[in-house]
């Protein structure tokens, strides 16, 4: 962690702590959104479903308030260096986020449709394990962020493989449920579709920590970004 | 000339392999006293040509007295002298030898405040080419208009070119002096703090200018506008108490600095 000295103008320092606070925020109901959405599902809820859907909308506030605020501070300070990454870097971290928004919202949409449908447990059990990978990816990074460590981002960004290699065996055990009886599939599509967002979310955390990276040393990420994720190949040929 | 043999405390050039850089002015260890006050310290940085280079830092480290050793200005004053190597086109101009008066025609220098003299606009610019070259007055004529169209002054004074200089607006006074700067024919321009006095068209429009002229000479720009040293120079050097801490490529030293000082500056943190 870089600790940095403060600006000639206090106001400078203010409005790139309330850029930092309102991402802190984004980033906090992000990770409700996206456990509510999974917990939803699990339990078949459709009400609690149906709350996650509606709550998007608050992210999306969030996203569009960091965005003025951010070209506001832009136009106002005419930032150099690292307080212009600063700011660049709250913007893709907001645009990161409200994506990570839809998807929860996406599997809450699911979890409404699936009404009445009764996934087995064990196919949930997946989903859910993925959903706590990606969850500790997410708050990991976003404590990266808060304190600026950038070793804590580099760990986030190696760790995408995992979630990558879970969503690939689910789709495997989904195609076979899906071959062994027909009336599965619906069930299964959509399960499916839930397991690729949770992926995405994953995905959306890795970008993040490569944002939280260039914030800090100015540069990207030299490395290729790590990819275990198979499932448009490894999974499919199986099916065939 | 190659980059690696300069000297400069933090130098990191990653310009693209294939541009050649023609180091026209090199400034070598350069030491500069005013009476026992050492303003500069061991400096070294190059001049290249068709570049702009700005100096930049906080008041007093050092920027406009390195301008005025490069067109020995200081000679003006007494007790003041300069130590170390300056050359320009690997010619010492620190040699005692050294003419001042073509020295002077060969660097060109913008001063903060416009100065035109209380003469006429072609006058303002005459008076210097009369000073180097005996000229007829048809060709006397064509250098006046030519100045200033590269100081892209000539469309809004062609018709008054009889008026005093002093009557002119100060962008267009400022217009005026590089005008006349540009009339001798010189190698180097140093411009310090050109558009400090300017309101913000005018202050485009001599950038605008800066940018017209870059191809054809070697520019040296102080200014405490940051972004106006972003936005005009290819090169930019931070000095801080008559050293200089960082020189590089304009584009790195505003988004990744290598100094914690000169990122400091920079962002407004300085103190």
């Amino acid at each position: 962690m870089t600790t940095m000295t403060d600006h000639t103008m206090k106001a400078f320092d203010t409005d790139l702590q309330d850029l930092a606070r309102m991402v802190a925020e984004m980033g906090g109901l992000a990770e409700k959104q996206v456990a509510d959405s999974v917990d939803a599902l699990a339990k078949r809820d459709s009400a609690m479903a149906q709350r996650v859907s509606l709550a998007d909308a608050n992210i999306d506030a969030l996203q569009r308030e960091i965005e003025e605020r951010a070209v506001l501070t832009i136009a106002r300070r005419q930032p150099m260096a690292v307080d212009l990454r600063d700011i660049v870097g709250a913007l893709r971290l907001a645009n990161d986020l409200e994506r990570i928004g839809d998807l929860a919202k996406n599997i809450a949409k699911r979890v409404m449709a699936l009404n009445g449908e009764f996934p087995p447990p064990k196919l949930i059990r997946g989903v859910e394990h993925m959903t706590d990978l990606v969850l500790q990816q997410m708050k990991l990074v976003l404590d990266a962020y808060a304190r600026r460590d950038v070793s804590k981002a580099m760990t986030v960004w190696r760790g995408d493989e995992e979630i990558d290699a879970v969503c690939t065996s689910v789709f495997r055990e989904l195609l076979t449920y899906m071959m062994e009886d027909p009336r599965n599939i619906t069930f299964c599509i959509h399960l499916m579709f839930c397991a690729k967002n949770i992926e995405r979310m994953g995905d959306h955390a890795t970008n993040i920590a490569e944002t939280v990276h260039y914030i800090i040393e100015g540069h990207p990420i030299a490395d290729q970004r790590p990819k275990g994720d198979t499932t448009t190949i490894a999974a499919l040929r199986t099916a065939g | 000339m190659s980059v690696a043999a300069i000297t400069v405390p933090t130098v990191t050039h990653s310009l693209s392999k294939d541009e050649d850089l023609v180091e026209k002015v090199s400034i070598r260890n350069l030491d500069f006293f005013y009476g026992d006050h050492r303003a500069l310290k061991s400096i070294s940085v190059p001049l290249y040509h068709g570049k702009v280079t700005a100096f930049i830092g906080p008041s007093g480290c050092g920027k406009s007295t390195l301008l005025r050793v490069l067109n020995r200005m200081y000679d003006l004053y007494p007790n003041q002298r300069a130590t170390g190597h300056v050359t320009l086109d690997n010619q010492n101009i620190l040699a005692p030898s050294q003419d001042l008066n073509l020295l002077r025609a060969k660097v060109g220098m913008v001063f903060q405040k416009p100065t035109p003299f209380p003469m006429t606009i072609f006058e303002n610019i005459a008076f210097g080419i009369r000073l180097y070259d005996r000229l007829s007055k048809s060709e006397l004529e064509d250098r006046v208009k030519h100045a200033l169209e590269r100081a892209a002054l000539w469309e809004e004074v062609k018709d008054k070119l009889g008026a005093n200089g002093l009557s002119l607006s100060g962008g267009q006074q400022q217009r005026l002096c590089i005008a006349r700067t540009v009339a001798v024919r010189p190698e180097v321009i140093l411009f310090d703090e050109p558009c400090s006095a300017l309101d913000p068209i005018s202050t485009a429009k001599i950038e605008e200018l800066i940018d017209e002229l870059k191809d054809d000479y070697t520019i040296a720009i102080v200014t405490h506008n940051m972004q106006q040293a972003a936005r005009v120079s290819d090169f930019t050097a931070f000095m801080y108490l008559g050293e200089m801490v960082e020189f590089g490529e304009t584009t790195r030293i505003f988004t990744t600095p290598s100094d914690r000082r000169t990122q400091d500056y920079i962002t407004g943190r300085f103190g």
